[in-house]
């Protein structure tokens, strides 16, 4: 067994609101900051899994994004591979 | 009737839930979410509070407790089931009843009185409530905009599975698609509701009427076994 370290980003779903990524964009002219909009707010869980494999690994991943990690009704999520605990 | 409350570590209206249950004349009783065994409850209970500390998301975590799997069953075999605020959120995260629940449109906590229009009395969740009466209930949630995609929110009103929704004057608020605080599952026995109606269940706390809720239940309960018991005789 080996084990892989993973990220996955979960995100609101086009279209649906996002009142944290509205509520960040709306306080950004208190910072005077300007010409930013487009501001989403999301999630990011790492993990690391053990398994005989990379693609057993990723199946173990992909399986907790969907049912865990993000409400498929609402959330999006995406897979990234990471280096092994430890190493740069 | 018996009624079994779940108590989720973090759940905080559950002793609120067995006294509104006790108050509409059922047995009730707490059910420990490490424990898979509902006790012989006819009508299993959700209640509100913040499961494992809404961690993740609401609902989510609580979806996965020992107990979850024999609520599952109980709904499956068409037993009552009624998920109330953060109860409501672990039933649709657990996909036992339509929809999501986002943050709220205004950004916060709302902990208010609202106004519900009952959408349907032909059920076991609202059969008590008498013709044309809304309820007046609290809400206490930063997570209760229900939100389904368009064209499952039509699907969701042809069937009449949509139970309450806020009304006016104080109306929606939370930004809820189609003004909805209850929604049913595709049996019509387990049923979502955000408001609380074990926080209304006496005059002295400012309204009862969520004591017709539960007075709903425990009838068609009651109906359900003396129409059981004709039919052995018969």
């Amino acid at each position: 067994m080996t084990a892989y370290r993973f990220a996955v980003a979960v995100m609101p779903k086009e279209g649906i609101l996002d009142p944290q990524g509205r509520a960040v964009e709306q306080s950004l002219p208190h910072l005077h900051v300007a010409d930013v909009s487009g501001v989403r707010v999301g999630r990011r869980v790492e993990l690391t899994v053990e398994a005989p494999d990379p693609l057993a690994a990723r199946a173990t991943v992909e399986r907790l994004a969907g049912e865990v990690f993000s409400n498929p009704i609402i959330e999006a999520w995406t897979i990234e591979a990471l280096a092994p605990e430890g190493r740069p | 009737m018996r009624v079994g409350v779940v108590v989720f570590p973090g759940s905080n209206c559950d002793r609120d839930a067995l006294h509104a249950a006790r108050l509409a004349g059922a047995e009730s009783e707490l059910l420990w979410h490490e424990t898979p065994d509902l006790g012989g409850a006819d009508l299993v209970v959700l209640p509100g509070g913040f499961a494992y500390g809404d961690y993740l998301r609401a609902g989510v975590l609580a979806r996965f407790s020992p107990i979850m799997g024999a609520v599952r069953d109980h709904a499956a075999r068409g037993g009552l089931v009624l998920g109330i605020c953060n109860g409501f959120q672990v039933l649709a995260e657990a996909g036992l009843v339509p929809g999501a629940l986002l943050r709220n449109a205004s950004l916060r906590f709302e902990h208010r009185w609202v106004r519900l229009s009952v959408e349907r009395r032909d059920t076991p969740f609202t059969s008590a409530i008498p013709a044309g009466r809304e309820l007046r209930l609290p809400v206490a949630h930063g997570e209760g905009n229900y939100f389904l995609p368009d064209h499952e929110l039509d699907v969701l009103e042809a069937r009449d599975r949509v139970l309450f929704r806020y009304a006016p004057p104080e109306g929606n608020p939370n930004g809820s698609a189609r003004d909805i605080a209850g929604v049913l599952d595709a049996g019509g026995r387990v049923c979502g509701l955000m408001p609380h109606p074990e926080r209304a269940a006496e005059a002295i706390l400012g309204s009862d009427d969520g004591l017709l809720v539960f007075r709903s239940l425990v009838e068609s309960a009651a109906a359900a076994t003396s129409a059981r018991a004709a039919a052995v005789v018969a």
